[in-house]
């Protein structure tokens, strides 16, 4: 049994790696996703002193538009002039600098394009410090009269907008960790890498999708098929042997991450560090207008789909002996084993579909979004916040801690700059643990 | 092959910058986790604040280094205090979620564009070192034998950096030997018991999380100090990670073990990386298999693996006891 679950999870595995010749090759050229390396990354060698950007505005349809043939004059700190360049069609421009040193690159305001202007005039000349071997990002925001902002409403059609939002992204988050509660819940096991799962699934997805080009509603169960698969390979492969020779919870734990950065680290070698979007996801008609609210078919699909699945999930854990078992095993693991109900299996199909789930997750969070290797390590602070405030290791716990916290998320940008609305939803967690540790649905146990 | 370059970097990166930061950091994880067993996963939190306490009091207040450091010692004391809370009287997995949780907060906060003005949002702040170099006795050149070189200003970091590795050592080793430090070793042991003997067992986990986070808080200042600058995508979890591996392969509960870890840890990941993009610059591996932007990622893989291997096959890492680390269920 443990040979099989090993050869499964190695087989996935190389699935994964041998995917990199042909994901890698296409490569598409713009946006990147902000990395928090470790300090001590060196630069890539050969690369100069540099400074580079993209000049690019967001019009009403929240498209990124590239802004051409505008000038940047770059000089030194005591003003001498390096270069005059001006962006290309993609908008991006690149000066190489002679050293590390202070630079200033100002922007002509006169040669953006009618009707693009500078968010903030004052700042048209911007002043940056290169260290050695570094391609320093200048960056100049533009915008033009039919900006995002354009589209303002008052205070409540907003909020409703965003209520939507919330409701989507939370059943996003209840589905992704269902998984990761259930299996806290049944073997004591916060498992750090959870949020590489749900990549694991959006990626999977991708795969199929783009590189093998099939249809999506052929590639979804697919990528959740090798999600199962890697929950199971994963559960009878590393986590059951390791507990039978007795390692300890917490150094499982400390696993958990290991195990988080090697398959993050892993996706990035394969996949780059580019945000990507599936084949059928342009498939955009018409929205439904209700209210202040348009919804575009593809989030319908979304909600509709999370909401029967996350139902269908419910009814499970009530109705069939599994899921019985399942919270059985949660809620008393010792009383449940010696009921006569069989705790390795039942933990099997926890780690089963638990990942099945986070897969399905992930691939809903990438329709929605976009497809990224840090995609789930970004959900998965998030996750601990929705399953610590609805109760850690109790099923529904996940569902409704997530639907506050997605909510949460997004009306709080009401408020707050959407980029730190993720600081919201942390801080909760930290006020939850003051005032109800066990969460909504928790049992209060006793602790110190 | 060049077998003496591969052999420079190791070198340079087992006494360099790195080690010291990541061994600073490690003891300060030391304490929390070796010795008192609070699963402290937010290190780089504590190394933040003293990155961006002493260049934001330096650049925006115009203060003094020293006062600079201060600061920054204080608000990693006000942040252990902050997190600890919450959740020193809980499940040590509920420590883990939330020091991970703040370390993140403070990443975004620090890197948000409508703070740029104090912390330079994503850009970080550059150049507020100077009070640290100029007191430095090295006159201009190059230092070093064979063809380990360092500038006079890599070397006073060099020397200040030991010098503080040194004395964080002799502190834990003094305290951990007091009955202070026994009173911790027994809360890792067994909490319960201590409790039953009379100790105020969520006093002294606070202690312990406030000392190994000043020392976490110094290692992020040694790091922005020799850099001449804070970017906050370096204090991201990852770094952490780092600071647990460097632990763990040294030994758990072990006065020297981070030290020796660090060393062990940055000698190693500079010679295997060196001999990669060596092999990668000669074709001996090629372009399609990996190319020289994925030789910086192997590293993290190794660190994630090793992560692994250490604690299946060698929880106790070089130097550690098998019997002093708190890797059981709780």
């Amino acid at each position: 049994m443990i040979r099989k679950g090993l050869a499964l999870t190695l087989v996935l595995g190389a699935c994964l790696l041998g995917w990199g010749a042909v994901a890698g090759a296409q490569e598409p050229p713009t946006t990147t996703t902000t990395l928090a390396g470790a300090p001590g990354v060196p630069p890539a060698p050969g690369t100069g002193e540099a400074l580079q950007g993209t000049l690019q505005y967001r019009n009403a349809d929240r498209d990124n538009v590239p802004v051409e043939g505008a000038d940047i004059t770059v000089e030194t700190a005591d003003g001498q002039q390096v270069t005059e360049v001006s962006t290309d069609e993609d908008g991006k421009f690149r000066v190489d600098v002679p050293g590390p040193g202070r630079y200033t690159a100002t922007i002509d305001p006169k040669s953006l394009p009618d009707g693009v202007s500078l968010v903030d005039e004052d700042r048209a000349s911007l002043t940056v410090t290169v260290n050695p071997t570094q391609a320093r990002t200048v960056l100049f925001r533009v915008a033009s009269g039919e900006t995002p902002g354009a589209r303002t409403d008052n205070v409540f059609d907003k909020a409703a907008r965003l209520a939507v939002e919330g409701v989507s992204f939370g059943l996003i988050i209840a589905i992704c960790s269902v998984g990761l509660s259930l299996i806290y819940g049944t073997t004591g096991l916060t498992n750090f890498a959870h949020g590489e799962l749900v990549t694991f699934g959006a990626l999977m997805a991708y795969l199929f999708n783009v590189t093998l080009g099939l249809h999506m509603f052929v590639a979804a169960p697919l990528a959740i098929g090798c999600g199962v698969l890697l929950g199971f390979g994963l559960d009878r492969g590393f986590w059951r042997p390791l507990a039978r020779r007795g390692t300890g919870l917490i150094a499982m734990l400390v696993m958990t991450i290991g195990l988080g950065i090697l398959l993050r680290y892993i996706y990035l070698y394969q996949f780059g560090g580019f945000s990507r979007t599936y084949r059928q996801y342009s498939l955009q008609t018409r929205g439904l207008e209700i209210g202040p609210v348009t919804i575009v078919p593809r989030d319908i699909f979304t909600l509709v789909l999370a909401i029967v699945v996350l139902v269908g999930v419910a009814l499970f854990l009530q109705r069939t002996r599994m899921g019985k078992a399942m919270r059985a095993v949660a809620d008393n693991r010792d009383l449940a084993e010696s009921s006569g109900i069989n705790v390795d299996r039942v933990i099997g199909f926890v780690w089963a579909g638990g990942t099945g789930l986070a897969a399905l997750g992930g691939i809903l969070l990438g329709l929605s979004e976009q497809v990224s290797f840090l995609m789930g390590f970004q959900l998965l602070l998030l996750m601990f916040a929705s399953v610590t405030l609805g109760g850690l290791g109790t099923a529904y716990g996940a569902l409704v801690g997530s639907l506050i916290v997605g909510l949460f998320v997004q009306l709080s940008t009401l408020v707050v700059a959407p980029e730190l609305k993720n600081v919201g939803a942390l801080l909760i967690l930290i006020v939850i643990l003051l005032v109800r540790p066990q969460g909504i649905l928790g049992q209060s146990e006793r602790v110190g | 092959m060049d077998i003496q370059s591969i052999i420079q970097n190791g070198v340079e990166s087992a006494i360099g910058r790195d080690a010291i930061v990541y061994a600073l950091a490690a003891i300060g994880l030391n304490v929390h986790f070796g010795y008192t067993g609070l699963l402290n996963f937010g290190q780089v939190g504590f190394m933040a604040v003293g990155a961006y306490g002493v260049s934001i009091s330096v650049l925006e207040f115009g203060w003094p280094l020293w006062a600079g450091v201060l600061l920054g010692v204080g608000a990693a004391v006000v942040l252990a205090l902050l997190l600890g809370l919450p959740t020193l009287r809980l499940r040590a997995d509920y420590l883990a979620i939330v020091t991970i949780a703040a370390g993140e907060i403070l990443r975004f906060t620090f890197r948000a564009a409508v703070l740029r003005d104090f912390t330079g949002g994503s850009n970080g702040i550059n150049g507020f070192a100077d009070d640290f170099y100029r007191p430095n006795p090295l006159g201009t050149g190059d230092y070093g034998f064979w063809r380990i070189r360092f500038s006079q200003n890599q070397l006073w970091v060099i020397l200040v950096g030991w010098t503080l590795v040194a004395l964080a050592v002799l502190l834990v080793w003094a305290l951990m030997r007091s009955p202070w430090g026994r009173v911790l070793k027994a809360i890792r042991e067994d909490e319960d018991a201590v409790r039953s003997l009379g100790k105020n067992v969520y006093s002294y986990k606070m202690q312990s999380l406030i000392l190994g986070g000043v020392i976490g808080a110094v290692a992020g200042m040694m790091l922005s100090i020799s850099a001449q600058s804070v970017q906050p995508d370096n204090y991201g979890t990852a770094t952490t990670f780092f600071a647990y591996v460097v632990l763990i392969l040294g030994g758990t509960a072990r006065i020297l073990g981070p030290v020796i870890g660090s060393i062990v840890f940055w000698g190693f990941l500079s010679v295997t990386e060196t001999v990669l993009r060596q092999a990668v610059d000669q074709k001996y591996i090629p372009n399609s298999i990996m190319n020289s932007v994925q030789v910086g990622q192997v590293r993290f893989m190794l660190v994630g693996l090793g992560l692994i291997l250490l604690l299946v096959f060698r929880p106790q890492g070089i130097f550690g006891d098998k019997q002093e680390i708190a890797l059981a269920a709780r």
